[in-house]
């Protein structure tokens, strides 16, 4: 009999996977790792703006995760300083900004290495119900979109010039990888999610010829990682967030070598 | 006369101070060919990005028929080793067809052999060939052609042409092409602009080669080397039927040359002549 708080965690975890994945594939052909990243360190100022103004923590995490993306859509469109340099301004003066905002919160104990690492094993069943209701209309937008926003990213003049919205498509893209990377943070925690979006991605890409191979390939890599992890923790005893990391990397390498052997042979 | 598919009026655009678009005028009616032609930098490429609205013009209006359908082939597609891709599901990237209308598509452009093959696989020739059968399958209004021959070579840039030409025809659409292989493009099309940054001055070919901006853009030995390739081409079209175009350009070569013989040899006679006048005042 698994318990409660396993079960639990297993099925957050193999949710998010499963959404990660084809989100994460975007991610890897669209070169946005970064972008990710700043999203999820902006995130740490939602849980204290949570925590100040008394909202829930995970509804401020993913709020300010889309404030992010629209300040960053709009700061990207000027050219004076680089995209990569303005997502790193933003990084890392949100998580700066997040950190002595949470010292402002006084009376609530807050666990921020919860939240720098992930706390797989505390999901509750509101976590999973949101992730659920979260995860899905995620998806669904994304396969919504599928198409354009792929003939998008394999060639922006292509989609524009067959009238494709590609500046929309773009932003509604970011909005949407914001929603992710809000429900995600539970899982692997604020430092580590990108790696929960592009270590599976980039596993899959061996392995695929067509891009919804890599999508779905990446939701595969992505649960094995995240049951490879629990599973992990659970026995040797290690933080889980850093272990599902640990876990996805390893089958990157896996992956890596077992191409390298088809090759040859 | 019906309004036109793609019009572009006044386009004026700066990059960082320096103006790449000078109050262009431009529009391609249905059925239209024309060519884009300019040295390097001339802003080409820009002018045909902001007719498709990719990029936004500074001041101007580009006025684009309600529903268009346009077959756009850039002129590289650099596809990342990052994103697996087969030649089937790039055909299908922004609509979908079967693999029987893919099959037929590529072969139609002689490249059947490489329908499961990796897009980022491919050579030049072979981009090319699949990007315009994806313009078959999309059976567009407007084909714009971005350098289309660009990396490929000699003979096989003859080909493409064909191939366009064919397809332009199947088709029956408006053809968009930059270009600045001058020598194979002029024979084909409608309509040459020439452009560095404004429209120096557009026209039917021959009226184009004349133009003084023209020579000044390309220079004299660059213009007459595509007035050859426009003989050596009307006089294929000759054996194929067009006689009375095809003879009428062959004279006017032909009397131009001796014209230049006849005009030296007035000269020698009339400086001879000068000279003696000269001798006989003294």
């Amino acid at each position: 009999m698994i318990d409660d708080f396993l079960l639990r965690a297993i099925v957050g975890g193999v949710l998010l996977a499963c959404v990660c994945g084809p989100f994460g594939a975007f991610i890897v052909w669209r070169r946005m790792a970064f972008f990710g990243d700043m999203l999820a360190h902006s995130a740490l100022l939602g849980v204290a703006l949570g925590l100040l103004i008394g909202v829930d923590v995970r509804l401020g995490m993913i709020a300010t995760c889309l404030a992010s993306a629209l300040l960053l859509a709009y700061g990207q469109r000027q050219s004076k300083i680089g995209s990569d340099t303005v997502l790193g301004m933003l990084a890392h003066s949100t998580l700066a900004l997040g950190m002595v905002a949470l010292a402002f919160v006084q009376g609530v104990a807050v666990d921020i290495m919860a939240y720098l690492f992930g706390d797989i094993l505390a999901i509750t069943m509101g976590d999973i119900w949101l992730m659920a209701g979260g995860g899905a209309f995620a998806i669904a937008g994304l396969i919504w979109m599928w198409r354009p926003l792929l003939a998008l990213t394999v060639s922006p003049e292509i989609a524009a010039a067959e009238s494709i919205p590609v500046e929309r498509l773009r932003l509604i893209f970011m909005l949407l990888m914001a929603l992710v990377i809000g429900l995600a943070i539970k899982i692997v925690g604020v430092l580590l999610i990108t790696a929960l979006l592009i270590v599976p991605a980039a596993s899959a890409r061996f392995f695929a010829r067509t891009p919804e191979q890599m999508a779905i390939g990446a939701a595969l890599f992505g649960t094995g990682a995240v049951l490879a992890g629990i599973a992990m923790s659970w026995h040797v005893d290690t933080p889980a967030g850093p272990s599902i990391v640990i876990s996805a990397a390893g089958l990157f390498v896996i992956s890596s070598i077992v191409m390298m052997g088809l090759r040859r042979s | 006369m019906t309004a036109p598919l793609i019009e572009g009026r006044g386009l004026t655009l700066s990059f960082g101070g320096e103006r790449v678009l000078d109050q262009v005028s431009i529009s391609i009616r249905a059925g239209e060919i024309i060519t884009l032609i300019g040295p390097n930098g001339a802003g080409k490429s820009t002018l045909v990005k902001t007719l498709l609205g990719l990029q936004k013009p500074d001041s101007g209006d580009v006025i684009r028929k309600p529903g268009l359908r346009v077959g756009y082939v850039p002129q590289k597609l650099a596809i990342d080793q990052v994103l697996p891709l087969t030649v089937k599901r790039f055909l299908t990237l922004t609509r979908s067809a079967s693999r029987s209308d893919c099959e037929q598509v590529l072969a139609q452009v002689g490249a059947s052999h490489v329908i499961d093959a990796q897009m980022s696989s491919l050579s030049g020739g072979e981009a090319q060939r699949v990007m315009l059968a994806r313009t078959l399958l999309l059976r567009p209004e407007l084909l714009v052609l971005d350098e289309p021959t660009q990396g490929v070579d000699v003979s096989g840039q003859a080909d493409l042409y064909r191939l366009i030409d064919e397809i332009r025809r199947e088709l029956d659409c408006a053809v968009l092409m930059i270009s600045h292989d001058l020598h194979l493009v002029m024979a084909k099309t409608d309509q040459v602009v020439c452009f560095n940054r404004h429209v120096c001055c557009s026209g039917q070919p021959e009226t184009v080669r004349q133009h003084p901006e023209y020579r000044s853009l390309f220079g004299v030995r660059e213009a007459d080397a595509i007035g050859i390739y426009t003989h050596e081409h009307d006089h294929e079209h000759d054996l194929s039927g067009h006689v009375v175009e095809g003879c009428g350009h062959d004279h006017s070569h032909d009397h131009s040359h001796h014209h230049h013989d006849d005009h030296r040899h007035h000269h020698h006679h009339g400086d001879a002549h000068v000279h003696k006048e000269a001798d006989t005042a003294k």
